[in-house]
């Protein structure tokens, strides 16, 4: 067992690997009542195609959502009620690239970890329960599709990206679903639900030797090689359409701008490239950037907007948006904004209260005992140690950030995306 | 590890103090509590909106926000909830705590300062706002108003209440309509300030690792320039019943969607804020369809695939409880009708002693979540300020360690429905 203790933040992370290679995190939180556990798989909605003992296999869009779902299913009949019976609250949710399985509770946890465990680790499906889960998804699907802050999510991936998977909905279509058999759950589950492709992260006032022992005592005693992901063709720099635009039912526009970087290398590189993304981000277009104040002071923007860095493994990009009456408009802003800041440089001040407020948000947001699992479990797949992030904040300077403006964002590799109200009465 | 304080520090003015090392950052909370209504909803939603624009220390957004960055990301957001027939509107703030700040500084002070600030001494000439500000926040206001309809399970729930209570001060949204907003001055929102100053009650919230005499001095200094009134130092606001037995109403709209939403709307007649009714109320709703144990999701989701969710909602205070859920257009009497069924298990006494058992070890965990989470903390606390109530969460524990199968049955009962309301897909399109 590693013990690892970040002064700064006075975080302790205790780390443990298993002999079949599945990763093992504790946060050990002295006086909490509450606990988390966060057990996750380096799967998700992107990963369609990929070669299981040395075969090829391309499964139909929404497989990893849908195994979420029927993961929940037991012999003895379902995990969901067995972890609320006793008193915790269990969910889980599928990404492009991670699905995580989770509960939150108090007493009771060393139960509930062992069902957690056991449940992802046991697969049990019939046709007839996923002929079920059809009809169930396919309501969440329709669901997704009227909510008009996802349509304008994907319809911004599909104009960013041609060939990467990030631009399929992680859900999968009602046509997509239907091909999916109890055998498409099994075999998926068979190449990705192995130790060495998961991790599972702890975060309560608990015995971190329990903790390794249950995995050792219910998960497989060894595991298997990983298996190889195709993401196809590689995209160009370039964001593939500079603009979709749909109708839907809402009171006002709403946008959302995307900006095509190239990925960062796992490890170190990677999170420097999320924390000064991060930066830039705030620097540009900030809630305490000159621009920001202008675009909503001039009513182009408003409390909704938003802005941040996302990264999949081989796509990484920043986006923001909001709603406005001209989309268009503020993406001109902001694409000027970032020409004015290259050719005039950042004002130190404002850099230097920006790497502070960075600082302490990141901080804040350790009080989540979710936040530290599932950003301990993400960090892990792409390699990095997140917690040092103090330490990389302080290395980044004022002119990497202009740097990183010039040479990250143009207007060939921005795309935007934008659902505007349907006409009264249509 | 946690020490709790309730103190009046001025006549309607509480304080409800939290001192803890759990977190690593400090939780204030400044809340004027006032009967919500028609008339003032918009003008109470827009007041900290307005103020959060800009104080005489600070008086822009570019000003405000290098103050808040330089105390490392602090965080100040207008606040506008309902509780009841109660709107809640001020000021919650985050701040990291002193011990996470990498040079020796006190920033609580600055952080109390700052926040009275907002709410005392806004922007502008004297005795009155900053017309740009009004102006841009007013805009805002009534574009987040009409924005209701872009989340269309909200905008269901938020058309069977409107409509359901309509005439009651509970079918008053927290933020207004937008013709109240279009309609606020200059005069009448400094008016509808200076009342709030003058005579609403005040909750003050912090929850972090200072100790609690530093907390209240901070407070105290930083209200001296509070104007003292006619304050009213009881805080529980009686919540109206209407009597409606007469049989369901129904509602519906058509939209271009792709899902059905239906709502509906069951009433109890009565508050359930004292906190052995209020447990009973929790562990009723666990059992019927607030959990994933619950009636509904075993039933209208799982055993009949009929929708992704089925949830209900109880309201405490008000004595409502609403059940929402997202299904294909030509399922509504049969999800109508699962629901109604499973309430009349539930009336039968068709409860089993592991429905129950089950039920209450969700609450009880809910509860105990609660006071390991910063956020709902506060929540919590401003709950029991509505209704007068000093019981910390593990009161009702208690209570619902002692809910029993009879009360559940009997408060079934007193449930009947009231109001149904479905989001239909366009006019003339079945699907």
């Amino acid at each position: 067992m590693i013990r690892r203790h970040y002064d700064t933040i006075d975080e302790t992370v205790l780390e443990e690997t298993l002999d079949n290679g599945l990763k093992i995190f504790v946060f050990p939180k002295e006086g909490f009542g509450k606990n988390f556990a966060f057990f996750a798989t380096n799967y998700g909605g992107m990963d369609t195609r990929f070669c299981a003992e040395s075969v090829w296999c391309d499964t139909p869009m929404g497989v990893a959502h849908f195994l979420e779902h029927k993961m929940f299913d037991t012999k003895d009949g379902n995990a969901l009620q067995t972890l609320s019976s006793n008193g915790a609250s269990p969910n889980a949710f599928t990404g492009a690239a991670l699905t995580g399985y989770y509960f939150e509770g108090s007493d009771g946890f060393e139960e509930n970890l062992d069902t957690l465990l056991s449940f992802v680790s046991e697969p049990y499906f019939t046709e007839e329960s996923v002929e079920k889960e059809q009809g169930i998804i396919g309501q969440e699907i329709q669901m997704i599709e009227d909510n008009p802050n996802w349509q304008v999510y994907m319809k911004l991936m599909a104009a960013l990206y041609r060939e990467h998977p990030v631009r399929n909905s992680v859900a999968g279509s009602r046509e997509s679903i239907a091909e999916i058999t109890a055998q498409t759950l099994y075999q998926c589950h068979a190449s990705f639900y192995d130790p060495s492709n998961m991790v599972l992260c702890v975060a309560g006032d608990v015995n971190p030797k329990k903790v390794f022992d249950s995995a050792k005592r219910i998960l497989p005693r060894e595991g298997k090689e990983r298996v190889a992901r195709d993401y196809g063709a590689a995209d160009r720099p370039e964001a593939h359409q500079s603009e979709i635009t749909l109708s839907m039912q809402v009171s006002t526009p709403i946008f959302q701008l995307g900006f095509k970087l190239r990925p960062a290398e796992d490890g170190a590189e990677r999170l420097r490239q999320k924390l000064l993304a991060e930066l830039l981000c705030e620097a540009w277009m900030g809630s305490s950037s000159p621009l920001y104040a202008r675009l909503y002071e001039q009513g182009l923007i408003n409390q909704s907007f938003f802005y941040g860095y996302e990264a999949y493994p081989g796509c990484a990009f920043l986006l923001s948006g909001g709603e406005s009456r001209d989309p268009a408009a503020v993406r001109e802003a902001i694409l000027l904004e970032a020409e004015r800041i290259v050719k005039e440089g950042l004002d130190t001040g404002l850099f230097m209260r920006l790497k502070k407020a960075a600082y302490g948000n990141q901080v804040r947001a350790l009080n989540s005992f979710e936040h530290l699992c599932v950003e301990q479990a993400r960090s892990y797949f792409s390699g990095e140690d997140i917690w040092i992030f103090p330490q990389m904040y302080a290395r980044i300077q004022k002119e990497d950030v202009e740097r990183a403006l010039r040479d990250w964002i143009s207007e060939e590799r921005t795309a935007m995306s934008v659902i505007r109200p349907k006409g009264a009465g249509e | 590890m946690m020490e709790l304080s309730q103190r009046e520090l001025l006549p309607g003015i509480k304080l409800t103090a939290l001192q803890t090392n759990k977190f690593k950052t400090s939780m204030l909370a400044f809340t004027f509590l006032e009967p919500l209504s028609a008339k003032t909803a918009a003008e109470n939603a827009l007041i900290p909106a307005v103020l959060r624009r800009g104080c005489q220390s600070y008086p822009d957004m570019l000003s405000m926000s290098a103050a808040l960055d330089d105390l490392y990301g602090g965080a100040i957001e207008p606040m506008v909830r309902k509780k009841g027939e109660t709107q809640c509107i001020g000021l919650l703030g985050s701040f990291l705590d002193d011990c996470y700040i990498p040079e020796e500084s006190n920033i609580l002070e600055s952080a109390i300062e700052l926040m009275a600030q907002l709410l005392l001494k806004p922007a502008g000439e004297p005795l009155s706002f900053v017309p740009d500000y009004l102006e841009s926040e007013k805009q805002n206001l009534a574009s987040r108003i009409r924005s209701r309809i872009n989340d269309k399970q909200q905008y269901a729930v938020y058309r069977l209440t409107s409509q359901m209570c309509a005439g009651e001060a509970y079918g008053v949204d927290k933020l207004g309509e937008v013709e109240a907003v279009e309609a606020i001055t200059q005069e009448g929102l400094w008016a509808r300030y200076q009342a709030l100053l003058v005579s609403s009650p005040i909750q003050l919230y912090y929850c972090g690792a200072a100790p609690i005499a530093r907390v209240e001095a901070a407070m105290r200094a930083a209200l001296s320039a509070l104007p003292q009134g006619e304050r009213t130092s009881s805080t529980a606001t009686v919540t109206t019943q209407a009597s409606t037995q007469e049989g369901a109403h129904y509602f519906e709209d058509h939209m271009d969607v792709l899902q059905g939403k239906l709502v509906m709307g069951f009433r109890l007649d009565a508050s359930y804020t004292e906190s052995s009714a209020a447990a009973a109320l929790l562990v009723f709703n666990a059992i019927y369809g607030g959990s994933t144990n619950a009636k509904l999701f075993l039933n209208v989701r799982e055993r009949l695939s009929l929708c992704y969710y089925a949830n209900s909602m109880a309201d405490k205070y008000k004595g409502i409880l609403l059940v929402s859920s997202g299904i294909a257009f030509d399922q509504y009497e049969k999800a109508k009708d699962e629901i109604l069924a499973q309430l009349d298990d539930c009336r039968k006494g068709h409860i089993t002693q592991q429905e129950l058992e089950s039920a209450r070890r969700f609450v009880i965990n809910n509860l105990c979540l609660t006071a390991d989470a910063q956020g709902r903390l506060e929540d919590f606390w401003l709950g029991q300020a509505v209704v007068g109530s000093d019981d910390p969460p593990n009161v009702l524990e208690q209570a619902a360690e002692a809910v029993t199968l009879e009360e559940i049955q009997i408060l079934a009962q007193k449930m009947h429905l009231d109001s149904v309301y479905f989001l239909q897909g366009k006019e003339g399109e079945t699907l």
